[in-house]
């Protein structure tokens, strides 16, 4: 029962739990980025082995280079794309929670919406995307409203699981100490809730940036998806690539803040991995 | 030394006639007809085999189950179906995963309405005499299963309620650290004489602690026995070996076996 059994506690700055978190994970995915390396050098060399056309598979130098060339461009599409998928992942959660909130409370409610949620997932957004363009123009609406669409679903089904299953004992716990039904949402339901509702948002930022992009595709003045579209349109498969690039990093991006905002709000999920070492 | 001769004004627990049996195919009859009074500021204990109904009786005490049959009271106040009017120290240690240990400790008192700041006060008072001075701050995950459960007693006792109902709250711990609870529990007890329904599988606990300690027999449970314990306060070790203790015990452990007997199943 010494105090040696927990050396983290009450001694960090608010900082310092960030920055050692990102030191680990930077000597985590050490190995991943080294694959990576080794892969685009076998696609380099493999390509110009080959002689494959540079319309068909270009190499990793001339993506490059196109990257370089239309450097000036760029920020601002990718700018408009981010924007998009920010915007609609915001939205989607926030009505995914509140969607969550009324299917645990209310059977009916559950048992009328559920199904729903289910054939809301099954229009391929590629149907969705120009019938949206049709009713709210190229603007950004349409696309905030896919990604919102792509990413409010997963909050739902984890956010309102997790509160249909939140521990009976602990809610006649607070219950026999004489809570209302706020405090038991404040003391017990949202608390049990957090780690799966961040778990939700985890698959919607994966797929969040890649929606707003298939938005893009079907119309648009600016975005990494008419970039892709113009550059299909001219052939320029190494611009494709570099959107394709872009696309991957700005998702992990997305994907890592979401993770890092999980440790924040739910710190008791993540303690064992500071006593091991 | 006993308390009973000072004027109060607490109730204490009144059962009367309970029963209670669970839904099912056929239903559980789990309580028969349990007729039990804790006098206002008294301690009472309830032995009996693993199965038998006492958690339940505590939960219709703490106003999470309604009987079938009868009434329950506890301050004075209803109980059945209404929650709220006792501190509840259930079985299992039930810590909140997402409060450090100072914000667990002070959980029934920020619900029942105790200004956060005069709760967290005593709390840390209390942290030092539970053996849990230094983890204030640690989460429950941290904590060994005797440091949980200690906690969990540390929060009950801090809720403004004459009656407390205790679970087993010294099943996790080592004969050592129990002990030492014992000793604790009386004086704080003592100190603030309030209503205390205690329930244990350990005899000797029981007998240590309690003024009334009853027997409940096995399902359907009932009180089948009766032991008053008139040893002057506080007891220590040496009570265990004092004549009539024994003789208490072995009347205690006789019911017990009686009540096992009449296991259905
Ligand atoms: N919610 C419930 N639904 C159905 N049956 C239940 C429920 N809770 C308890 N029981 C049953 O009621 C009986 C008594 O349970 P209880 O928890 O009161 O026993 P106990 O005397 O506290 O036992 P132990 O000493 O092992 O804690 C058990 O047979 C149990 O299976
Ligand atoms: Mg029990």
């Amino acid at each position: 029962m010494s105090a040696r059994e927990l050396p983290a506690i009450g001694q960090h700055p608010l900082l310092a739990e960030p920055v050692r978190v990102a030191r680990r994970a930077a000597a985590a995915y050490l190995p991943a980025f080294l694959l990576l390396v080794m892969l685009v050098g076998l696609w380099e060399v493999a390509v110009r082995a080959l002689d494959i056309r540079p319309y068909i598979l270009p190499a990793p130098s001339r993506v490059w280079t196109a990257f370089m060339d239309t450097r000036a461009v760029l920020p601002e599409h990718t700018w408009t794309t981010l924007q998009e998928a920010l915007l609609g992942i915001t939205i989607g959660a926030a009505v995914g929670v509140f969607l969550a909130a009324i299917i645990a409370s209310i059977t009916l409610v559950r048992r009328v919406l559920y199904p729903l949620l289910i054939v809301s997932q099954t229009i391929p957004m590629i149907v969705l995307a120009p019938l949206l363009v049709i009713w709210f123009g190229l603007g950004m609406t349409p696309k905030v409203i896919i990604v919102a669409l792509i990413a409010f679903f997963p909050v739902v089904v984890s956010t309102s699981d997790a509160l249909l299953r939140a521990d009976r004992d602990l809610i006649a716990l607070v219950h026999s100490m004489g809570a209302n039904r706020l405090q038991t949402l404040w003391h017990v339901l949202i608390p049990s809730a957090i780690p799966s509702f961040f778990a939700g948002l985890k698959i919607a930022s994966a797929y969040a940036i890649a929606g707003a992009v298939i938005a893009e595709w079907v119309g648009a003045s600016s975005g990494l998806g008419i970039y892709i579209n113009r550059s299909s349109a001219a052939y320029r498969t190494d611009q494709i690539f570099v959107a394709i690039v872009i696309i991957a990093v700005l998702s992990m991006a997305l994907f890592a803040a979401v993770h890092l905002l999980s440790r924040w709000a739910a710190p008791w999920m993540h303690l064992k991995d500071g006593g091991n070492s | 030394m006993r308390a009973s001769t000072v004027v109060r004004t607490m109730t204490g627990i009144q059962v009367e006639g309970l029963s209670l049996s669970f839904p099912g195919r056929p239903p559980l009859r789990v309580l028969e007809d349990i007729d039990l009074d804790v006098p206002g500021g008294s301690f009472v204990s309830i032995v009996g085999p693993s199965g038998c109904g006492k958690s339940t009786l505590l939960r219709v005490l703490a106003g999470l189950l309604v009987p079938n049959k009868g009434t329950a009271q506890a301050s004075g106040e209803d109980t059945c179906g209404r929650a709220g009017h006792t501190a509840y120290m259930p079985q299992r240690d039930l810590l909140l995963p997402w409060k450090k240990a100072l914000n667990n400790a002070v959980l029934g008192a920020e619900i029942a309405g105790v200004s956060k700041h005069e709760a967290r006060e005593r709390a840390l008072s209390l942290f030092d005499q539970f053996g849990l001075a230094g983890f204030e701050q640690a989460w429950p995950s941290q904590l060994s299963g005797g440091m949980r459960q200690r906690l969990a007693l540390l929060r009950t006792f801090l809720l403004p309620m004459e009656v407390l109902l205790l679970d087993e709250p010294f099943g996790a711990l080592d004969a050592i650290t129990r002990r030492g609870m014992h000793q604790w529990l009386q004086e704080v007890w003592q100190r603030d004489q309030r209503t205390v329904l205690f329930v244990t599988h350990d005899v000797e606990e029981a007998l240590l602690l309690s003024d009334v300690v009853y027997v409940m027999s096995a399902r359907p449970g009932r009180l089948i026995e009766r032991v008053d314990v008139r040893f002057p306060r506080p007891r220590g070790l040496e009570v265990v070996s004092d004549a009539e203790f024994v003789d208490m015990k072995a009347r205690l452990l006789a019911a017990l076996d009686r009540a096992m007997g009449n296991v259905p199943d």
